[in-house]
This record gives C-alpha cells, structure tokens and sequence, in this order.
C-alpha cells in the first residue's frame, strides 16, 4: 500500500458533487492511498446550493456550508478555492491553473457542474438582471433588491429552480413574477392538472404567474437599468418589474474538457461511461457536467450517486487490483419537494405514457390539491403518478410504483385527502392509523407494509420482523407492530396469540395476578408452576418481565441471588447501555431542584472521568461514556454527596419535572416545585411495565409541559388538575384530564391507584397511553377503578404502593456497601483492571464522544476452534 | 444498524490448531448461573456463560451486529432448547452451541471448547 500513497488524483470543481466525492472517498479511508487536490473557483468551500432560497430567510453561509471547518485538512485533503483549472495538458497529465499553478495528476475528476442558461432576449444584461446559483449571486441580489426604486422582480423559468429563485424574491418582500415559456409551472415533473393547483396554490401567497409567454426584451429605465419585462406578444403588456432573475435551465461547463479534446454531447456535456470515465481513461466526470447514455442529470440526488460510484470504483481499484464492479446505471428521477412551502412530487411513469395506463384524479381546487395516480390497465399495480399540495402519501405510492408494496384492489382510497383516517386518532390506538402511516421510522416501514405481511403469512413478530424489516433498527416500534399484528389477525378471524413468549402462555398482566396470588418469589418457581410444561429455562423476553413484576411486588435489591439471571443489562449494572458498550450515569434529581454544590459534584466527577456531559429532556444530567468497572467509583463519590441513583436505565419511575411554580414565578398559584420531588420521592424505584415520566406545572401556563407525561399535575387556584396518559415518542399523544381541582391527599391517592392498576393490567413494554387506548371500557373504566373502586381492588392497589414506598433503598447505594456486589462490575473477569481496548473516543466540542467506525483501529477478529460443547461445570 | 453482512466465521481454517491450549480464567464457583462474563486471552475477548440447565458455554465477545464487546452481558435462555445469549444492544440471539444468529443466520460469533478442571473455568484457544 505504501507505494500507492502517490498516487495524485485531482478534482476540479467544489459544488455539492465535489464535496460529496471526497466525503465518499474519506468514509472509505482512501486519503491513506491517495493524494487528493481539490480547486474551486468560488472564494468558499462547497454549500448546499438545494437550499440557497433559505439564505434569503436568514440561514448563514456558515450554515449552508457543506464540510465542517477542517474537515479537508483533518482528512489530509487540500483544497484551494478562489482557483480556478483552466487547462488540462492530457500528454503530461498536468492541470494549470489561474494562479499559475501547475500540478500532475494520476486521476482527473471533472465535477464543474453547470451555468445557468440566459435566454436571448434583447437588452439582457443589463444593469438589475441576474442568474441564480452562487453565494455570491445571492448577495448582489439581496443588494439590488435594497435599493430605493426596486419593489417588483420577475423570474424567467417557471421550473424547479425559477420557484426556487421565486421563494428567494417573495422572501425579499418583492412583488413576485414568474414567466414560464410552457403551458404550465413545472412542465418537467408535473402534468396539466398539477400545474394548475400548483399555479393556485403559489398565486395564493401572492406570487403572480404568467405561464405560455416568450419573454423578448428587458425594458430600460433612464439609468439603463431594469425597468420592465416585455413579453413577444405585445396584447400581455409589459411587466413593472426593476429586477429580473434568469433561471431558464442549465448548461454543462464543459469548456475545460472541450479545450483538452475530450469527447462532448452536440449540446454539452462531457461524454462518461457507466463508469463515469472518459474517453480518456485516467479523466472522470461527475455531476452536472458529465453526458450519461445522452442525458445530463440536473438533481442533486443522481450527482451524489455518481460521486458515490465513482468514489468507490477508483478505491476498490487501489485495494484489489482493479476490480471495479460499482457502475451508474441512471438515476431514480422520482422527487419529492418542497417549494414556496408547497408539496410537490412526481415519481415513476407520472405521465402515464407506458402502454395500457390508466389515470385516477383526485383534483380539488378549492384547497388546490392535485393527486394523479397511474395506474397499469392489465395488473391494476400503481406504476406511477402527481402529487401537488398534499405528498403525504408519496413514500407508500412510491414504494407500490417500484413494486415494493403490492397495490390494493381498489386504489381510490390512496388518493383520499391526508389524515381522513388519521384525524379519527382519538384515543384508539393503532387501528386508526392511515396505512401510509410510519410504523418504523428506523427502516422507514409503513403500516400498509406490517399489514399486507400479515395478509401473506406472517403471524409471529420474528416472522414479521424478518420480512418487514421494521422493529429491527431501536427496537422502539415493537409494541406498535405487536398491536397491529394482533388487530390484523382478529380481523382476519384468526387465533391471536397473546403468549408473552415461548415460555409462558399468558399474559403480562395475566402473570402478574398469578405472581400475586400464589406469592411466587422466584423466576423457577413461576415458570415451574405457570410456564409451559418441560420447559426449565426463560428467554429474554420472559426473564425481564418476570424480573419486573417481582420488583414491581417488593422483592427487594434486583441483583441478588435468582432474580440477578432476569435482568437485562441496564438493570444488571443499574446504567444505561450506550451503542459503544459504555454505559450512561443519572442521578437522581427530584423535580429538577439542585444546589450549586450538587452541580458542582456532578461537574467534578464528569470532569474526573471525562464524561460527556448533556442536559435531558426532563431535567436530569446524564453523563455518559463510563466503562463497567468505572461505575462503582463514580457511584461512590456520587452517594458521597447525597445523590441517589436515578433510575435512568429502568423500566420505572424516570423523572419528575417541574416548572419553578409560585414561589418564585409571578403567575404561579401552587409549589409545583414542592409537590414534584414529593410524587418523585414517593414513587422513585417503582418498576413497572414501562418507563413512567411525569410533571407538575404551577398553573396552567404548563411549562412544565405536564400533558405530555404519563402523568401530568397542573395547579389550579382550587388544588390540582390530574392529567393521565400522555405520551411523546412516535406517536405523541396528549394526556387527558382524569380528574379536577384535587386536593393534595387525594392526589397522591388517585396516583397511587392509577399506577398500580396500570402495572397490574398493563403488557410488556405498553406505555400509559397505548394501555388506556387498549383496555376494555377505556378512560371511563379506568376512572371507576380509581374513583370510584369499581372492582373493589383500590385498598389492595394503595397497599401495594405503601409496600412500595416503604421497601425502597436506593440500589446504587445497596451495591458499593457489598464488596461482592462490587466485584461484578469488571470489564474481563480474569482482568478486572483492564478496560476494553475497543472502546475509543474522539473529541467533539470539547466532549468525548464514541469513535465511528472508520475513526477506531481495526478490531482483533478472533480464529475460529471448531464448535464447543456444552460441559457441565 | 451497519448494514455489515460478511460472516466473521471462516470455515476453511482448521477447526484444532496445532498450538491450541487452553487457558484458565475464573473460579466456576464465581459465575452466576444465567449470566456470563467477559475474558481477556491473548487480547482476544471471550464471553463466558454458566446457564442454569445447559451446563457452560464460551462465545465471542464481540456483536457483531451493534460492533461492540457486550455478548458477555446479554440474557441467556432457550428457544426450542436451543441455548442462546441475547445481545444487549439490539437484542440478536445468537446460539451459544453454534454460534449463529438465530435472527439473522448471516452472523455468527466464534465458538471456543470450554470445560472445568479442578474448579477451574478453562477456556480452549488458538494462541
């Protein structure tokens, strides 16, 4: 590899398919082989030109920049901007430059991009035209825009880019013109329909629209510069227009390549194959600029695939001697977008040109929404269509057009407005959602998918995680899947199996009343009794919510003797586990209320261990980046200082947050401060289903944000609002009012009634909210529970909560006073000093943070001995 | 997810090696039935597991799904009675007999013989 290091590959052109070619080369570790040079001809690094309307709406330069600052250098790549290549001597594969630098090259990648192209109309240039595409054409139109006199612009281009360009004048406050050539705004991606909507829908935000007209000449004031825009047709009149942006289409900046006779297209562009080459095999084209099977791409998205493609040819060229399989096959033109606020989108065969397809239309244009499907006549399978004003649906029909997802028989409903389903999601969980619904938002899975995978067969999670792929990334899906499987099912008028696992054919809640009653203290002893027959050990699933139901009933420290197998990792080093194998450290910080000396502790141990540090969404600060055998110390110096553990990493109570309440606040009518670290006092420890999050405002300003949490408290003049059921995560949900003006006592009764119901009843990893849409009679059953001891079980319930209160010890506390507890907390048992080398941090903003995989040495791959028996010790 | 496919086990290597010994790591008495621990034999990591019927096993420590050294901190149990460890971070199973990802069969973890001498936890290598 050493005699690769000298390799030169140059790269002329810094745009976004530029920067995205290097990046691709750097995430593939090739500046080791390479030396890399990047010219740019603008005076700053690459930037998101897609978004260049924002700059108008205040987004910086620094904020469209693409590469973080030093990202070139850190990756030993060197970039000159304000440079620009004006000759390739292809004999002595040599470039020159305008600086009069001259450099050789091994490999050349062209990645110019493009010119916008002027129309020829008469007096063009003059002084208030401009085109749209650099940072720097921004500035001198914000500049013209400015100056006294200029109140109307026009664009010439009606396309993606002039409503773009159109965005940036509305936004400078200009009375906005767009004059398109063609019948319709958009001609490209949308047909006559979605051009009207499309039409109505921008003419609405005031912007005006003069489609099928031929501009001829720029109209000059006095001091020759804009003062109008006359059309060919002399019957339209002119515009009163001081500013006129061109933006009519781009050309290809192929006058390097021509200049060094390579082969270009009759109307630009510089001529690559498959594998973006040239006819001269050491020069590449990328972007814009390269002539692809006769067709230029004019997106972003095609451009970063051949920078991808090309990025990984030419490394797999260096690392295993010439293969080079990665070919641009041409691009998926479908798009969705996003212009002057406006949903437009376009995918597969959206004109309907295949033979035998059919057209649906769903054209409303009293709300301007336009929605085309089409459709094959033979398969009745969506091969393509329109969005305008309403995409919601595009990532489902796109999915069916690719064949993805199979159509539905009647496809009608596909065109429905958004959320005619979905406004239905009351409280009634996931039947209510619109099949175009994300269900995983990892593997972005929909709901349509979950159900017509059921449809064909598969009737268990795994199966259904094995053919969807959702609930495979955070696993955070899985109770949405679970449901849905099972409404699928019954409606289907099959079995649902409500097993809790291969083990046990009950219930999460159904085990609980049996642990209850017959009194079991151990895992051996509930599934003896209660599992299926035979069976000797637990999985997984079943090891935990055993473990959680125990503790839920009082069993005392989780770590002892039988009940340390059940714990998941979390649990079993009472830390959060984190994707690198370290774990995170809350104390517990009662309604978020700290001394200075508390933040002080916290501040010197992070700082001691070097710990990232971070605020939580519920007032709590998490510090993270501990090793195993790091815990107890930090534990011990935490304890020390009178903190407690949070319980961050179980499924239990997490946090109570408070806004500062009427002690301090002028609007405030009660101590919310108070009573949260009295409920979170109260209810610290207390395992449960789920995790439990909960608030307490004082007064219905809510800053504390109370109607979002399991369980929310807002003050009244009168006492205490109870909120229950609230939820954020993938689906939020806001908690609903459950009781009013409560005076303190009775609070803290109600609670304890409400959580010890919903642990009693509640399945496996269901939140507050997903179990009050479930369960049979709803919020008004769970209210005569609560209220009213409607199943004569709410002294049972208190007396399980007073249990509770009364047995709780903080774990991390009951851990450093036990030497032997202690001792478990090694990286390698036959090591306990060692750390696990695997582990490597960089340095972020100051902090650490987890080394990516490119960023860490390569891990040891153990050799295999052949397959181990089990040996009984 | 890392969307990392190759299988980490090359079977054309010779399953016994010449210079296999076996290595000691712990006391049996120290491990917790159910549970396992991680082992550090020659910089490779090997997780440990005493499960409560099967007896004990020795795998890989390192996911290689989630990339990270965890196996050893996993819950252990049986599915069709199969033993198998469920990795802490996204929760694969993998056997603890083969070593295959029950979810995935296109990974697996390194098996390693594992036997108790004289109440000595012994784990077999290739050094």
């Amino acid at each position: 590899m050493g005699s690769m290091k000298h390799t030169q590959l140059v790269v002329v052109g810094n745009g976004m398919v530029g920067h995205k070619f290097v990046e691709a080369l750097v995430q593939q570790a090739a500046p080791e082989h390479l030396q890399i040079t990047v010219f740019g001809e603008e005076p700053r690094p690459a930037y998101d030109r897609v978004a260049l309307s924002s700059w108008f709406a205040g987004t910086t330069v620094e904020e469209l920049t693409l590469p973080e600052p030093g990202y070139y250098e850190r990756h030993g790549v060197t970039l000159f901007t304000d440079e620009k290549v004006d000759r390739i001597d292809r004999d002595t594969r040599r470039i020159h430059t305008t600086s009069g630098r001259t450099l050789a090259y091994d490999t050349l990648v062209l990645a110019t991009g493009s010119f916008p192209f002027v129309p020829p109309v008469a007096n063009g240039d003059a002084a208030g035209t401009f085109v749209y595409r650099t940072i720097d054409d921004l500035e001198a139109i914000a500049a013209w825009a400015s100056r006294g006199g200029v109140r109307a612009g026009a664009v010439i281009g009606g396309g993606l880019l002039g409503l773009e360009a159109a965005n940036a004048l509305h936004t400078l406050g200009l009375d906005t013109h767009v004059v398109e050539f063609a019948e319709r705004l958009m001609p490209v991606q949308v047909d006559e329909g979605g051009g009207r909507a499309l039409r109505s829908r921008i003419e609405r935000l005031g912007v005006s629209v003069h489609t099928a007209r031929a501009t001829s000449e720029v109209v000059l004031g006095p001091d020759r510069s804009v003062a109008g825009l006359r059309f060919a047709d002399p019957a339209h009149g002119d515009l009163d227009v001081q500013l006129v942006l061109y933006s009519a289409g781009i050309r290809p900046r192929d006058e390097l390549a021509r200049s060094a006779g390579l082969a270009v297209g009759e109307r630009g562009g510089v001529v690559v194959d498959d594998e973006l080459r040239t006819n001269d095999p050491a020069i590449y084209a990328i972007g814009e600029v390269a002539l692809l099977q006769g067709r230029i791409y004019g997106l972003v998205a095609p451009g970063y695939d051949m920078a991808r493609t090309l990025a990984a040819n030419l490394v797999g060229a260096l690392d295993t001697e010439g293969t080079t399989d990665h070919r641009f096959t041409g691009a998926e033109l479908s798009t969705k977008l996003k212009l002057l606020g406006i949903d437009v989108a376009s995918f597969g065969d959206s004109f309907g040109k295949a033979p035998g397809a059919r057209c649906l239309v769903w054209d409303d244009p009293v709300a301007a929404v336009y929605k085309k499907l089409v459709v094959d006549e033979a398969t009745g399978a969506v091969t393509g269509g329109v969005l305008v004003g309403d995409a919601s649906a595009y990532a489902t029909l796109l999915s069916m057009s690719r064949g993805d997802l199979p159509t539905p028989d009647d496809p009608s409903p596909l065109l429905l407005p958004a959320g005619s389903s979905d406004s239905a999601l009351g409280a009634v969980g996931v039947t209510a959602l619109a099949d175009t619904s994300t269900i995983c938002s990892c593997n972005n899975v929909v709901k349509g998918q979950i159900c017509s995978a059921v449809a064909d067969g598969c009737h268990t999670m795994a199966d259904l995680k094995a053919t969807t792929t959702a609930g495979t990334g955070c696993g955070g899906c899985q109770p949405l899947m679970k449901d849905l499987l099972q409404h699928e099912l019954t409606a289907a008028g099959l079995d649902v199996d409500t097993s809790l696992c291969t083990h046990f054919a009950h219930t999460r809640a159904e085990l609980y009343s049996l642990v209850r009653f017959h009194g079991h203290r151990t895992f051996t002893a509930v599934l003896a009794n209660h599992g299926h027959p035979g069976l000797t050990d637990g999985c997984d699933i079943c090891k935990p919510t055993i473990g959680s139901i125990l503790a839920s009933l009082g069993e005392g420290y989780i770590l002892d003797g039988e009940q340390s197998a059940l714990q998941d990792t979390n649990d079993h080093f009472l830390a959060n586990l984190q994707k690198d194998g370290t774990y995170s450290v809350v104390p517990r910080i009662p309604g978020g209320e700290i001394t200075p000396n508390g933040l002080i502790t916290i501040g010197e141990v992070a700082r001691d261990y070097g710990l990232y540090t971070k605020i939580t969404g519920g007032q709590r600060i998490d510090l993270f980046g501990a090793r195993v055998e790091q815990l107890p110390e930090i534990w011990t110096r935490l304890v020390d200082a009178g903190f407690e553990s949070g319980h961050a990493y179980g499924k239990a109570l997490r946090t109570v947050k408070s806004c500062v309440g009427e002690t301090w606040c002028r609007y405030g009518v009660q101590d919310s401060v108070a009573m949260a670290i009295a409920v979170e006092l109260r209810y610290r420890g207390l395992r449960a289903p789920h995790k439990i999050k909960m608030a307490v405002s004082g007064c219905t300003r809510e800053c504390a944000e109370a109607q979002s949490k399991d369980v929310g408290i807002i003050a009244t003049e009168r006492g205490w609002n109870l909120y229950v059921g609230g939820n954020g995560g993938l689906r939020p949900q806001h908690a609903v009012l459950f009781a009013e003006d409560l005076d303190d006592a009775t609070l803290i009764r109600y609670i304890d009634r409400f959580l010890m119901f919903y642990i009693r009843t509640a399945d496996r990893l269901e939140r507050t909210a997903s179990w009050l849409n479930k369960i049979e009679g709803g919020l008004d059953h769970v209210r005569s529970v609560v209220m009213n001891d409607s199943l004569g079980i709410a002294d049972e319930l208190e007396t399980d909560m007073a249990n509770h209160v009364a047995s709780y010890e903080c774990e991390w506390k009951a851990t450093i006073e036990s030497p032997e507890r202690v001792s478990r907390f090694v990286s390698f048992v036959n090591a306990p000093d060692a750390a696990d080398p695997h582990i490597v941090f960089v340095e972020e903003r100051g902090q650490i943070r987890p080394a990516r995989p490119e960023e860490k040495p390569p891990a040891e791959v153990p050799v295999l001995l052949g397959a181990g028996a089990g040996a009984m010790p | 997810m890392s969307a990392v496919t190759e299988p980490l086990l090359d079977l054309t290597e010779p399953t016994i090696a010449a210079e296999n010994r076996s290595v000691s790591v712990c006391a049996v008495d120290l491990l917790v039935p159910g549970r396992g621990v991680a082992a550090l034999i020659d910089g490779q990591q090997v997780a440990v597991f005493l499960t409560e019927h099967h007896g004990l096993f020795a795998v890989g420590n390192h996911d290689p799904i989630s990339d990270t050294n965890v196996l050893s901190r996993g819950i252990t149990g049986s599915i069709n009675g199969e033993p198998v460890v469920a990795s802490p971070i996204y929760k694969q199973r993998f056997s603890l007999r083969t070593g295959i990802c029950l979810d995935d069969p296109a990974y697996a973890v390194p098996v390693y013989r594992i036997e108790t001498i004289d109440g000595m936890v012994h784990v077999h290598v290739v050094s």
